[in-house]
């Protein structure tokens, strides 16, 4: 068994290496064909012009490519629109020149152009070892890593059912890091971000900075205090050591989001090897995004694997985990492929607005509304688009607060969603490493709901502007705030600083501090849902392992110890804290009676205010 | 006035908190074992690796100066209730108006011939915890001797290391005196499919040293080098009262409290593992030295001294523990060997570790206990059965009230009917589901049988 196990793991990082590698092994030639086929006609001719130097050539290494490659599209744009007659300082804003039959934005390049070709350009001119190979490939990074971490994980078959998170903190992998790195991490997130977005986001990286370098100051004083006198603060901060796999596997992951989101043309190797499933999929090549849906419904495959065989005792966790599976790999990622494939609008049905946040985006309605095959309903002409488009009005408005009036907001953040899905299944190793102290409690409600705030502010602007045509709203441009809002809460909060801080501060940083969505189920949850946790009566031997567990970073034994039921905001009800009790004493229950009563602090354990004797109840 | 515990464990904390919520009085509380409290039930998942130190503490650090409860990390060597003071090693004397005594346990030994030397260890404390810790890198096998809850706890904490683990139990089968016959068995059974090694009916009669003062091969056959814990008999704490002798406080084998929690001193009250009831509540034991018992101690006691009298009542016996991958529920009176009109309905799962037994008076049909392996049920709706003493066939028709698995749990209360129909020849049925609402509202009181 422990063979298995290894070589497993041994196979695992053998393809995770090969994986890593096989981005540099491509060479790259720019061609007039190439041109030809990816560049639109209007275009080619004055490409053609600027990359001339760069025709024919062949270079070893992606990076040197796209560095000439970068400055030439840049080039191109520049020429096409001086012919085009734009001339900014004297006041000419559209085009004067246009060729033949092109409208001005097939001629005129904007960004999202340069960014397609720099993407397109790159993957299509690679030649050798990988692109000649793509399926070896395929097979020595992707199949090998899944049968590796098959190989790693079943054997657990063998062990007696029960709870098993022994060695949890004394594993390098798992037992987080001391609270001075996560806050380097964290400082870094924050630099990064200005980095990334200096040119088009000055402002509020700024601000994020400044407020990210106020917290963080606020929690670094007081833990230096705690430290000084000798004592062990109850935050994340590592027995001994340091967590240096779980560093690495964050440095990985946070590495993955910003090629993803921000440098995608440097990943075109990945995509190369998914064209073959793509095609047959939606007809269309992979993009970065297809890469993302397919790598995140493996991993979420595997890794639930691993969660169904963790917890096969717990039957909860074995329907609620397949129910993510299934709705990560059916509705988030086969289901708008098919969609592309038969021609309809594409979209993610489980999806739900603020989440979704793009989904009152002019682009985004105009790519529903009246979209797709066209049918009648009772003599009511409309199409597949205008009724998605129905449905996701209707997914936020009725659906979510009523399932989470009768479930919680588990339904959904623990049955259905995506980045919970995630949480739950490659999240599931680092859940214990969420932050406890009633501070972070604290930060948390602060910055969830300015992200909820935030979120319904700006579709409200952007649909103004989409009515009135006018995009300046109180000295703000609506187009700029929404490209804030995909900056900074879009990729780096719930891509880069979500799921790359898995190991550094826990699986559901996202969920917890960031998700617009989680923040609007919560206020339901909160003041009108029938679910909550139940206690049993004095059986809690206030030992803290619900706590440690929950990933929501719930005090969960604060109100179990006490005999308190339990209705909080942030819990996504994965029922985890129930299951590693080892005593009994926790539930997941709907139901409304009496749930003030209970829920109140001075149930007290043994002796009633009113002075009688009383055990719970 | 300035209210001195000794000890902060469960009890003692708890009395602080309470007395703060209930008055001004300043409060201090003194330990020699640790800055700050923490959940001794804990101490086998730090070693374990499920959490830090630091998640064991139920209070951040800063709740005790935002509370105004002081804490002194000393040891009391002396108490002086003539002065009303505490003689402290290294340390000024602190003078106290009153005071709590709540200093736990430690652990028996019993006079075996190298029971001092290295690496032979009890778990009570977070320094044996350590010690447990040091001695682990390269153990190449540990022997627990005594068979109660500590030392299957021991036990598991080494085979989570993989360290082999050999287990020396005095009687028959493991708990004997608490669990009955089957459900001791199925420990058994759990204990061995873990591969520990399990000698059941073997008394430890010499530790003997490896020449360097260590333990070493103490039992013919158990290999060289080995640590020795002891711990967990049905006897395997006893109060930790032995700084006491000569302060004229009365003790037995715990410190003797009436009901209000007073020792025989004035202005002197004993709570938690160290507390003796001269009258004990009937089904009740004069030492429990159970979590539970200090948190209610620790809160009467606080009622008491802010002068607001009450008397300790720990209402119906029950617990919890858990062996290995089995969880283990007691309410009531469930004996291991049971009296004559102790009757018994009995159901085991297939898999041979989940089981339910329902133990009523023979002949007036009165529920009088519960016992659960496997399975989790509600400490509410059986504490009103049995307070009410409910008729079995009550109970019985409305089991599924008591059910706390999780969701989707197979649940098999049919199945506990069905083997008390076998028993009787009657034909009772399930008349419940299991649902919250009608949980509450059956515990509000309305009445259950239609
Ligand atoms: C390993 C283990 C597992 C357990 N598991 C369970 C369980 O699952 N369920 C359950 O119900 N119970 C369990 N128990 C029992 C439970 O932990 C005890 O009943 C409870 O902790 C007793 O609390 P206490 O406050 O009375 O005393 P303690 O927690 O022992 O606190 C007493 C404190 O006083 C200090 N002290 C003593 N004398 C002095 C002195 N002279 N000067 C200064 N300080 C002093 C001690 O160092 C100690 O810190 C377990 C016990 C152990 C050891
Ligand atoms: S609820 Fe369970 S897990 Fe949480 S502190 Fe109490 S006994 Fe431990
Ligand atoms: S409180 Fe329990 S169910 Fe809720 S999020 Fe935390 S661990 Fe999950």
């Amino acid at each position: 068994m422990e063979t298995i196990k290894n070589i497993g793991l041994g196979s695992f990082v053998i393809a995770l290496f090969t994986f890593i590698l096989s981005l540099t092994f491509s060479q790259h030639v720019l061609t007039p064909e190439l041109i030809g086929e990816r560049v639109n006609s209007y275009r080619q001719e004055v490409l053609l012009e600027q990359a001339a130097p760069m025709l024919g050539k062949t270079y070893t290494s992606n990076l040197a490519f796209i560095q000439d490659l970068q400055p030439v599209l840049e080039a191109t744009r520049q020429a096409i629109e001086k012919k085009a007659g734009i001339d900014p300082e004297n006041g000419v804003w559209n085009a004067v020149y246009l060729p033949e039959g092109a409208s001005e934005w097939e001629y005129r390049m904007g960004d999202g152009d340069i960014k397609g070709y720099l993407f397109s350009l790159t993957k299509y001119s690679a030649t050798g070892l990988l692109p000649g190979n793509t399926w070896l490939f395929f097979a020595l990074s992707m199949v090998l890593a899944v049968l590796g971490g098959l190989m790693y994980l079943l054997p657990d078959l063998q062990l007696i059912p029960g709870i098993k998170n022994n060695g949890i903190y004394l594993s390098h992998a798992t037992r987080g890091v001391t609270l001075q790195l996560r806050l380097i991490f964290l400082g870094a997130a924050a630099i990064a971000s200005v980095l990334v977005g200096v040119y088009k986001a000055l402002l509020p990286a700024i601000l994020t900075i400044l407020a990210a370098a106020f917290i963080i100051f606020r929690i670094f004083q007081t833990n230096r205090q705690k430290n000084i006198k000798g004592q062990h603060s109850r935050t994340v901060t590592a027995t001994k050591g340091l967590g240096l796999i779980g560093l690495a596997m964050g440095i990985f992951l946070i590495g993955f989001y910003v090629l993803l989101y921000f440098f995608p043309q440097y990943i075109t190797n990945w995509t190369l090897m998914l064209d073959p499933i793509s095609e047959s999929l939606s007809g269309n090549p992979a993009s970065q995004w297809f890469l993302y849906g397919f790598l995140y419904t493996v991993v979420m495959l595997v890794m639930g694997i691993r969660m169904l065989i963790k917890y096969r005792h717990n039957r909860y966790q074995l329907v609620r985990t397949s129910s993510v599976i299934f709705f990560q790999t059916a509705f988030a990622f086969l289901i708008p492929e098919f969609l592309v494939k038969l021609n309809q609008p594409y979209m993610d049905l489980k999806n739900a607005w603020p989440l979704d946040y793009d989904f009152y985006y002019d682009y985004n309605i105009n790519s529903m509304v009246g979209q797709g095959q066209e049918f009648a309903i009772a003599g009511w002409a409309t199409s597949v688009g205008t009724i998605m488009f129905i449905w996701g009005v209707v997914l936020t408005l009725m659906v979510v607060p009523l399932f989470t009036y009768f479930y919680g907001k588990r339904w959904y953040c623990s049955w259905v969603c995506g980045c919970g899905g995630l949480a739950e299944t490659l999240g599931d190793p680092y859940r214990q490493l969420s932050d406890k102290s009633l501070k972070a409690w604290k930060a948390e409600r602060y910055i969830i709901h300015g992200v909820l705030v935030f979120a319904i502010v700006m579709p409200g602007m952007v649909l103004y502007t989409y009515w009135t045509g006018s995009s300046q709203i109180l000295s703000f441009d609506s187009y700029r705030v929404r490209s804030w809002y995909g900056f900074f809460i879009g990729s780096m909060f719930s891509g880069i600083v979500g799921t790359g801080f898995y190991p550094i501060m826990g699986s559901r940083v996202w969920c917890r501090f960031g998700c617009p969505l989680a923040g609007l189920m919560g206020i339901v949850q909160r003041f009108q849902s029938r679910f909550r946790i139940t206690t049993n009566g004095g059986q809690c031997i206030s030992c803290g392992n619900c706590s440690t567990y929950c990933e929501m970073g719930i005090d969960v034994r604060a109100y179990a110890q006490r005999g308190q039921d339990i209705v909080r905001a942030s819990c996504v009800g994965c029922g985890i804290c129930s299951a590693v009790c080892p005593r009994g004493v926790l539930r997941l229950e709907n139901g409304t009676a009496d749930i003030a009563q209970r829920t109140t602090e001075v149930r007290a354990l043994h002796i009633t205010p009113e002075g009688g004797i009383k055990l719970v109840g | 006035m300035h209210i001195a515990i000794i000890g902060n464990g469960i009890s003692g904390i708890t009395a602080a908190r309470f007395i703060r919520k209930l008055s001004d009085h300043r409060i201090t509380v003194i330990s020699a074992e640790t800055d700050h409290f923490f959940s001794r039930t804990a101490l086998m998942y730090i070693y374990m690796g499920h959490m830090r130190f630091e998640d064991t503490k139920p209070y951040e650090d800063w709740f005790w100066a935002k509370n105004r409860i002081d804490l002194l990390r000393a040891y009391v060597e002396r108490i002086d209730p003539d002065q009303k003071q505490l003689e402290l090693r290294d340390r000024a004397p602190l003078p106290y108006d009153k005071l709590i005594i709540a200093c736990g346990s430690t652990p028996n030994k019993f006079g075996w011939p190298g029971q001092d030397l290295d690496g032979v260890h009890g778990m009570y404390s977070f320094q044996d915890l350590e010690a447990m810790e040091r001695h682990s890198p390269g153990l190449q096998r540990a022997v627990i001797v005594g068979g109660g809850l500590i030392g299957i706890e021991m036990a598991e904490m080494f085979h989570s290391r993989h360290i082999p683990v050999t287990f020396l139990v005095r009687e028959p089968s493991y708990w004997n005196g608490v669990l009955p016959a089957e459900e001791s068995q199925m420990v058994n059974r759990h204990i061995r499919e873990n591969h520990i090694d399990l000698r059941l009916a073997t008394e430890l009669r010499e530790i003997v040293d490896d020449g360097q003062g260590k333990a070493g091969a103490g039992i013919p056959g158990l290999g060289v080098r080995f640590l020795c814990g002891f711990g967990g008999r049905p006897a395997g704490v006893r109060p930790n009262i032995s700084f006491l002798e000569g302060s004229g406080i009365e003790t037995q084998r715990g410190i003797l409290v009436d009901e209000h929690l007073r020792t025989s001193v004035p202005d002197i009250y004993a709570i938690g593992d160290c507390a003796q009831a001269r009258a004990p509540r009937p089904g009740r034991r004069p030492i429990e030295a159970i979590w539970y018992t200090g948190r209610m101690m620790g809160e009467t006691v606080a009622y008491n001294i802010c002068d607001r009298a009450q008397s300790y009542d720990p209402g119906i016996w029950f617990n919890s523990a858990k062996f290995f991958e089995i969880e283990y529920q007691v309410y009531g009176n469930v004996q291991a060997r049971p009296p004559e009109n102790h009757a018994s309905i009995y159901w085991e799962h297939s898999d041979g570790r989940r089981s339910i037994r329902i133990i009523y008076d023979r002949e007036t049909l009165t529920i009088l206990g519960f016992n659960l392996m496997g399975v989790r049920y509600r400490h509410e709706v059986c504490e009103k059965w049995l307070r009410d003493q409910a008729h079995v066939e009550e109970v019985l028709q409305n089991l599924s009230l008591a059910n706390f698995d999780p969701e989707f749990y197979s649940e098999y209360e049919a199945k506990v009917i069905a083997s008390y129909n076998q028993q009787t020849g009657k034909q009772l049925r399930l008349r419940q589901k299991r649902r919250l609402d009608s949980v509450l509202r059956f515990l509000r009181g309305a009445t259950t049988i239609s």
